[in-house]
């Protein structure tokens, strides 16, 4: 797919006209170039005849690696690829993500193998979708959806200053779609639901979205910080085109040009957290209602998002801006979000760098934008906050959901194979609360004293729009675990780990998936000593970005911001192990642990007294110890506790998958409704 | 000697008569049915009353012969096809196949079933000789019995399907002979669709050969 830089206007990728315009022709699907990738012949042939007959071009190879090459040489050849998951030479789940790091195609993976676990690791690999064998001729029809919501995101990633026409037209696509498309996972309702929510939103700001060609406006970093900045005021949810322009007060400026960059604005944040996308709308979800306990964390998320930004591209100093105004706020909803976001593009330096340059000056230049970043997740999200409740499918519902807003972050390799475990785990084979655990320790973990930016670790479930219920819940259940188990520091190592490795190379999976193990194992008997991260991560050879964001993390550990207890941050880091690409849809980091220290000023009763995780050698994401109302959380405590056990046990005995740890990370269904309000 | 009267099933209703040494003798078309009739009389117990008389029975009672044959076969055909879906052999994805079959792909269904079995025959065979080591690597197991699971369902051989869900239990549990088991039952049942579905495969092309189409089982 194309990503291509700010100019565009359109995505002339391929040679199919409906490509390029954000009006999709008569003749589409009609000459979909789809590539076919199965080992068992008869699958193939079948799949070969079906997509015929829907007047796709099909080619069909048995192998991986001959599929590979086939992509590789016909860089523009093909608009999707589908692919089973169990073949000879090469996993399914490799290949796709070979696919998203070097050619960005959606991917569709299929198998006899309906497991829900697996169906997970699909989904947090970034598959685009999941069909179960027998393949019927109904699901094959409704592919061409992929293609398009895939394109349209980009194209409005690359034209920040298009109307937002497409994207409501698209989103508008994306429910109906989803709820025909009953060969995928359930999560499609959840899908539905959210991006109906989406919708509602987009189309409430965007007032006249016109296709007319208007004069470019070029939205330069003055212009774009006076827009935060305005944004800000407003309040991310009051935030009108209209009365933006007023306040902006730039002659020239017309409304609509501020409506659509208002709308990327909004699905770039939503994008940030996107990769812990679950996080974000758990967060928001949470923050909005326990305000008082997760207020703080907002503060906090915009530092991480300058964390991460920082550790991506931003220098410290941005961060430390962030990090104070963080520190300013105070009690703002859904900041988490924020962080999770930046994070994700943190550890996709160059995809981030392409898709967010805006986005990078943005946290760079506002500290304000951190209420935005609070705010958008809340209004993003409040609505898949009813989810919230809903046990661990609820949360991949919300993650995919708050995935889907953010698709922005192709090649976001936040999505760790950790996420798979936490989805896994929010599938049902795990408590809400495990899920929420890790994302929880992870948060911790990271957050020390004002790690700003709240480096928001996402659970893996991360997917396309989903699990905007999920992060309050993490980060709900976070909390409630970061001070009980050393465990989910072990995880959450195992999650720096994979956000590191989601930094650096998506390609990396395998090697972070053997070091996460290893740093998991490292870390097992230091009950509280935080310190482990810095043990495990040491010994990390793979260039794993988390030395970046260690480095930022440190550069901003400001003592100032270590003072404030209201500062939350929420780090969720999220891992990138499992898909390196980026399916158009936010595949944030798997290991999304919302990180957030609640100081005694938001209201915390108590805190959580968690060990402190002291950031070193760079690479170590201090925390700090969180204060959490602990007896809200203590019955819950011992159920996650339990649950993180198994987890635990079961990720180290799976060796380079890093599904199970991630279940420990999960965000818990239960685990919320435990929480305070 | 003579087929029963009034009966049209001349497909099936072969009469032969032993004793030739008549001289005049009534061949009736030899067509697909052979069968010499003594006396005139014969022939109307054979036959729909000819429009002609016999001896000279023209095309269109041979046609209507034909058809007769064809129409025999067509039914045989659809009730045969009933019975596997009802015996559990086939199931649904075996009717998406057919609906695929069109006309730029004739033989498609007969394709992919071959294909088919091609790919199990294969799977059965390593099946074999990996439960048959020593040191049984159940991984490699499983994954050969998910594959034959997965084209199983895909052709819509749904007992053999079926065959493989406990197979893959045993594979879990680790259980050589639970498994060898299960490789049984599943051989079993691939040689028992594989015949029927070669069957119905004849039946189609006597229909074809007969001049007749191919009725489509919904």
């Amino acid at each position: 797919m194309n990503i291509g830089s700010g100019s565009l206007v359109t995505v002339p990728s391929s040679a199919a006209s409906w490509k390029s315009s954000d009006v999709v022709s008569d003749q589409f699907p009609v000459g979909l170039r789809v590539l076919v990738v199965d080992d068992d012949p008869t699958c193939l042939r079948i799949l070969e005849k079906m997509l015929r007959n829907c007047h796709y071009e099909v080619t069909k190879c048995n192998r991986a690696e001959v599929a590979l090459s086939l992509l590789r040489e016909n860089k523009n050849g093909f608009d999707i690829v589908i692919s089973d998951v169990h073949m000879p030479d090469m996993d399914g789940f490799k290949l796709l993500e070979h696919i998203g790091l070097e050619m960005d195609l959606p991917v569709i993976m299929m198998s006899a193998d309906d497991s829900k676990d697996v169906v997970m690791k699909g989904v947090t690999h970034g598959a685009y979708d999941y069909l179960i064998k027998p393949v019927r001729i109904e699901a094959l029809k409704n592919i061409w959806q992929h293609v398009v919501r895939k394109k349209k995101h980009e194209w409005k990633d690359n034209n920040f200053d298009q109307s937002g026409s497409v994207e409501e037209g698209d989103r508008q696509q994306k429910p109906s779609e989803d709820v025909d498309y009953s060969s995928s996972a359930n999560e499609g309702n959840w899908k539905n639901s959210k991006k109906r929510k989406e919708e509602e939103e987009e189309a409430e700001e965007r007032d006249d979205t016109s296709t007319l060609k208007k004069p470019r406006v070029v939205w330069s970093v003055e212009l774009h910080q006076q827009f935060v900045q305005a944004v800000h005021q407003l309040g991310i949810d009051k935030a009108v085109p209209k009365k933006i322009l007023e306040l902006m007060n730039v002659p020239g400026l017309t409304r609509e040009n501020v409506a659509s960059h208002l709308q990327k604005y909004r699905l770039y944040l939503r994008r940030l957290s996107g990769v812990s996308q679950h996080q974000n709308g758990l967060n928001s979800s949470f923050i909005g209602r326990p305000d008082a306990t997760f207020g703080t964390i907002s503060p906090l998320n915009g530092l991480d998002i300058q964390a991460i930004a920082a550790a991506g591209q931003i220098p410290a100093q941005s961060l430390a801006t962030l990090q104070a105004a963080a520190l300013g706020r105070s009690a703002t909803k859904s900041a988490i979000s924020v962080p999770l976001v930046d994070q994700r593009n943190l550890f996709s330096f160059e995809n981030s760098k392409l898709r967010f340059p805006e986005g990078q000056q943005q946290l760079n230049n506002s500290n304000k934008q951190i209420d935005l970043l609070h705010g958008i997740p809340t209004t993003m999200e409040p609505k898949q906050l009813a989810n919230l409740h809903h046990p661990s499918q609820s949360f991949v519902g919300m993650n995919m959901q708050v995935n889907s807003t953010s698709q922005h972050n192709n090649s976001v390799l936040m999505r760790m194979s950790q996420s798979q475990p936490r989805a896994q785990m929010l599938n049902g084979a795990n408590n809400g609360s495990q899920v929420s655990r890790l994302p929880l320790s992870m948060q911790q973990s990271l957050s020390s004293e004002g790690i700003p930016g709240g480096v928001l670790a996402q659970s893996g479930i991360v997917d396309n729009a989903r699990g905007s219920v999920y992060n309050p819940v993490s980060q709900a259940s976070s909390m409630v675990d970061f001070s009980v188990k050393s465990k989910e520091l072990q995880s959450y190592n195992f999650s720096l780990g994979s956000n590191s490795s989601g930094i650096s190379t998506l390609t990396n999976r395998g090697m972070l998936q053997e070091a996460m193990n290893s740093d998991i194992k490292g870390s097992r008997g230091f009950p509280s000593n935080y310190d482990i991260f810095n043990e495990l991560h040491q010994p990390k050879s793979q260039n794993w970005g988390l030395q970046n964001i260690g480095s930022i993390f440190d550069a901003s550990h400001h003592p100032s911001i270590q003072g404030t207890q209201g500062v939350s941050s929420q780090l969720l880091l999220q891992q990138g192990i499992s898909s390196t690409h980026n399916n158009g849809q936010n595949r944030n980091a798997p290991i999304g642990k919302p990180m957030y220290s609640n100081g005694e000023e938001s209201g915390h009763a108590s805190p959580m007294g968690g060990p402190q995780l002291n950031s070193v050698g760079g690479n170590m994401l201090a925390v700090k110890a969180e204060r959490f109302p602990e007896a809200d959380y203590r019955s819950i405590i011992f159920p996650e506790q339990f649950g993180q056990d198994d987890l635990m046990s079961a990720f180290l005995k799976q060796q380079g998958s890093v599904g199970p740890v991630e279940t420990e990370f999960g965000f818990d269904g239960y685990t919320l409704d435990n929480l305070p309000v | 000697m003579v087929g029963t009267a009034n009966s049209f099933t001349t497909g099936r209703n072969r009469i032969t008569n032993p004793t030739n040494h008549s001289q005049k003798r009534l061949q009736i078309y030899h067509g697909t049915n052979l069968h010499f009739c003594t006396t005139p009389f014969d022939c109307y117990f054979l036959f729909a009353p000819p429009a002609t008389p016999l001896p000279l029975l023209p095309k269109a009672v041979y046609q209507r012969f034909k058809e007769m044959e064809v129409g025999q076969l067509q039914r045989s055909f659809v009730e045969y096809m009933a019975s596997l879906f009802r015996e559990g052999f086939l199931d649904a994805q075996f009717s998406q196949l057919q609906q695929l079959q069109d006309d730029s792909n004739p033989d498609f269904v007969v394709e992919v079933v071959s294909l088919f079995f091609e790919d199990s025959e294969r799977l059965l065979n390593d099946l074999t000789t990996a439960l048959d080591q020593p040191n049984v690597d159940f991984k490699q197991v499983d994954a050969h019995v998910h594959q034959l699971k997965g084209s199983s369902s895909s052709v819509g051989a749904q007992r053999v399907k079926n065959c493989c869900i406990p197979f893959r239990n045993c594979c879990e549990e680790h259980n050589t002979e639970a498994c060898l088991r299960c490789l049984q039952q599943i051989k079993q049942e691939y040689l028992l669709v594989k015949s029927k579905l070669q069957t119905l495969f004849e039946l189609e092309q006597q229909i074809v050969a007969a001049g007749g189409a191919i009725p489509m089982v919904q």
